[in-house]
């Protein structure tokens, strides 16, 4: 068995778990809807087994460093934090339905590593050899995941909401009603970025920590240290404008969209478009 | 003219005083941001004219666009944000301080319709034995309790985790404490770069703008190597210094080998292991050479680029040199070079031949055959000189930041009060975050304050 073929599970697991939850959304069945989270939790089960044996495989190589440096890695792990978050969010909140909002952002992690990247398992180039790659690295990604269930809550809120204007008083129909409340969605966009911004701060700092000790300079404004700066100025906007009137609701959620198409434009964008010290994707 | 002046002073601190200044700024400086991250920052106009027109160039180079963290401009929206913090904290602490250390005792009736939390039954017994049973009750269930008499009721008052109301300006305090320590680095250090060749020490560093800087003592680089993976990529970059003081090594600081990675610091100042490279004074070659047909090996030693004299007639130099030649041919490792041989019949013929692989060149046909036994090359390494007194001060204010967040998104300032009359008791709580959660503790506490 090797990591490769447990990752092809778990890919198709993620699949699965999507449809089931589109089909969670058109019968509004209870029990499809606790097997999509189970089809969820599987491809975790798997995903997570397979990041192990990824990092066993690398010691057999003679390579022994943590999956989770160069690409295909980096995008694996994201998925695999995506599904995470989601998971303690739906054990905390009980809102099984978002998963049909973010099951979707794993799944296509998933498929763009195993289809378009390639998985090779390489030694660590010498800037990589510190074991602030892992802290940095963890703590980045699991915010990048926060933000990205924050950003499919959001969604949700401006679809639900367009719906509920255009029904007017009536009892919301259809898909729509399984999503919880408008209050609620905006209340869980506020939480999912409660747990996404300390985690953000604390992969800028374990980064900046690292530079310092790596290269002398905490901070270089290099792209993509400038990047996660420009995420973390548009989560803190978000936080401010939470508690001023009038910024609730609608625009709250198409700030936290902003902050995560800044976080993707910053983990990748910045590799694929800019150049500068983060060498990851070339 | 006075009321005037004091109005604009009004205007003014209102304006400081605003969370939508703030989200503004917030908001400008991620927009602006994104303009350093696409122009490159730094490099030599010419560079520039290679994508961009001459007026453009002026008119960016106006704007500070080419250095624009250190634009004044966006200095100035650095600054705002610091006024902004700053009056913004002025405004709220006291009234947060109040809260905290001046809490409302005493639950009356326009106090209880405006909390969301309330509860309330028949009690039997006196007002002052309820009292006492249900202080007990709070100081082992939840906090100790306050009491307050007021006309003939008891009021009791209990809370938990009021300090966590201050995260919120332990954050802000955090940026203005990161903000000095990048001023301190910025006045009292620098960065800079050396370059010291093997066995050869320096005093000097210097700044990217080619200023030098006395470092008050020296670096002697003993040895500099790179290793390689099988894959040809590089493993590592290691260079051995010595610190000398007075041209005698400091004990502790003899033989110091230093990787990306893993610096060397000596009184406040660190080198970090960035590049490397030939020294320029030319690398000295060793090659054998034999007839195809038999014969000692005769030993030659070539200086890069030099001509050798070949034993029959002829000469040959050495056109280039590697210490790994997998990065170019991958099928081979090893160091190797690519010499050029003048036969005496005036052909010229140039070939690679490999350290690794001896006896590989005899496949050529030719008549000498060549073999290559390495080279002494002199190498310089790179390292980046930095020294930042305020980095602790930076540091300090990212471990309160990271804090200050955990208090304001983590904890909840929990309040109760608890009301007692003759036959009745009436229950009120609050809290500062997590309503729902707080409901649960709430109900909880009800639950068994009634079975009590
Ligand atoms: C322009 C400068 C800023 C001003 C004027 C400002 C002002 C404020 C104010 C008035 C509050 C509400 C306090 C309360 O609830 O009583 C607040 C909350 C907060 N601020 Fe700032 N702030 C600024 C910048 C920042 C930045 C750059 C950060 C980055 C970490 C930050 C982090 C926070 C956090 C985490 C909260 C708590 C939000 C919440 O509870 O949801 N602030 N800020």
């Amino acid at each position: 068995m090797s990591s490769s073929m447990l990752f092809n599970v778990t890919t198709l697991s993620y699949m699965v778990s999507m449809l089931i939850f589109f089909a969670f959304l058109a019968t509004k069945n209870k029990n499809i809807g606790l097997a999509g989270s189970l089809a969820a939790l599987f491809g975790f089960v798997v995903q997570t087994a397979a990041i192990l044996l990824r990092w066993k495989e690398s010691y057999d190589l003679g390579h022994g460093h943590a999956p989770l440096s160069n690409l295909y890695e980096s995008v694996v792990f994201f998925s695999w934090t995506i599904i995470l978050i989601y998971g303690l969010i739906e054990l905390k909140y009980k809102y099984r339905v978002i998963g049909a909002f973010v099951v979707p952002f794993a799944l296509l992690g998933m498929a763009w590593a195993q289809l378009g990247l390639n998985s090779g398992i390489e030694p660590l180039v010498p800037a990589l050899q510190s074991n602030w790659l892992l802290y940095h690295v963890i703590t980045c990604f699991l915010g990048y995941a926060a933000f990205a269930v924050a950003c499919g809550i959001s969604i949700m809120y401006l679809v639900k909401e367009k719906q509920e204007q255009s029904s007017g008083d009536a009892p919301a129909g259809g898909v729509f009603a399984m999503f919880p409340s408008v209050r609620i969605l905006d209340d869980l966009n506020y939480r999912a970025i409660m747990i996404g911004f300390p985690l953000l701060t604390l992969g800028i700092v374990t980064g900046a920590a690292w530079a310092n000790y790596a290269w002398g300079t905490y901070w270089s404004w290099d792209p993509k240290e400038t990047w996660s700066l420009i995420v973390w100025f548009v989560y803190a906007a978000f936080l401010h404008a939470r508690i001023t009137r009038g910024w609730v609701g609608r625009r709250a959620a198409i700030l936290s969209i902003i902050g995560f198409a800044a976080t993707i434009f910053c983990y990748l964008g910045v590799n694929l478009f800019l150049s500068g010290l983060h060498s990851y994707g070339k | 003219m006075t009321t005037t002046k004091r109005g604009f002073a009004h205007t003014l601190w209102d304006f400081f005083c605003s969370l939508k200044l703030s989200i503004s700024l917030l908001i400008g400086l991620a927009t602006t941001s994104i303009i350093g991250t696409v122009i490159p920052q730094g490099s030599p106009p010419p560079e520039y004219l290679q994508t961009i027109s001459q007026n453009k160039l002026q008119l960016y180079d106006k704007l500070g666009f080419f250095d624009m963290y250190h634009s004044w401009w966006f200095i100035l929206l650095l600054y705002l944000l610091t006024v902004n913090l700053v009056a913004c904290s002025i405004k709220r602490l006291p009234r947060v301080w109040k809260i905290i250390a001046e809490p409302t005792l005493v639950m009356d009736d326009g106090f209880e319709k405006s909390l969301s939390l309330t509860h309330e039954y028949k009690m039997p017994g006196d007002a002052a034995t309820l009292r006492d049973k249900i202080a007990a009750f709070l100081k082992q269930e939840f906090a100790e309790p306050v009491t307050t008499e007021s006309g003939g009721e008891y009021h009791l008052f209990a809370q938990k985790n009021p300090y966590c109301r201050l995260g919120v300006y332990v954050v802000h305090l955090s940026i203005i404490i990161i903000f000095i320590g990048a001023l301190i680095g910025s006045f009292f250090g620098y960065k800079g770069f050396v370059n010291i060749v093997e066995g050869t020490s320096v005093s000097t560093a210097y700044t990217r703008t080619e200023k030098p800087i006395d470092l008050g003592f020296a670096v002697r680089c003993e040895k500099f190597s790179v290793s390689f993976y099988d894959t040809g990529a590089p493993k590592e970059f290691k260079s051995i210094l010595t610190v000398l003081e007075n041209g005698k090594p400091v004990p502790g600081y003899e033989k110091i080998p230093v990787i990306v990675n893993d610096p060397l610091s000596y009184k406040g100042i660190t080198f970090y292991q960035s590049s490397y490279g030939p020294a320029g004074d030319g690398a000295v070659h060793h090659l054998s050479v034999r007839a195809k047909n038999g014969g000692a090996p005769v030993k030659l030693i070539a200086r890069q680029g030099e001509s050798v004299n070949l034993p029959g007639g002829g000469t040959m130099h050495v056109l280039e040199s590697t210490q790994e030649v997998k990065s170019f041919i991958p099928e081979f490792s090893g160091p190797a070079a690519k010499i050029e041989v003048h036969a005496p019949n005036g052909q010229t013929q140039s070939f690679i031949v490999f350290r690794n692989y001896p006896d590989l060149d005899a496949q050529r046909g030719g008549d000498l055959i060549f073999n290559y036994d390495g080279a002494d090359e002199k190498y310089y390494t790179g390292l980046q000189v930095a020294k930042d007194p305020g980095v602790w001060v930076v540091w300090l204010g990212c471990t309160l930041m990271v804090v200050g967040i955990m208090m304001a998104f983590f904890m909840s300032h929990k309040r109760l009060w608890i009301r007692v009359a003759a036959g009745r008791v009436t229950l009120g709580g609050t809290a500062s975050k997590n309503p729902a959660g707080f409901q649960l503790v709430f109900d909880d506490l009800a639950d068994k304050l009634k079975k009590m």
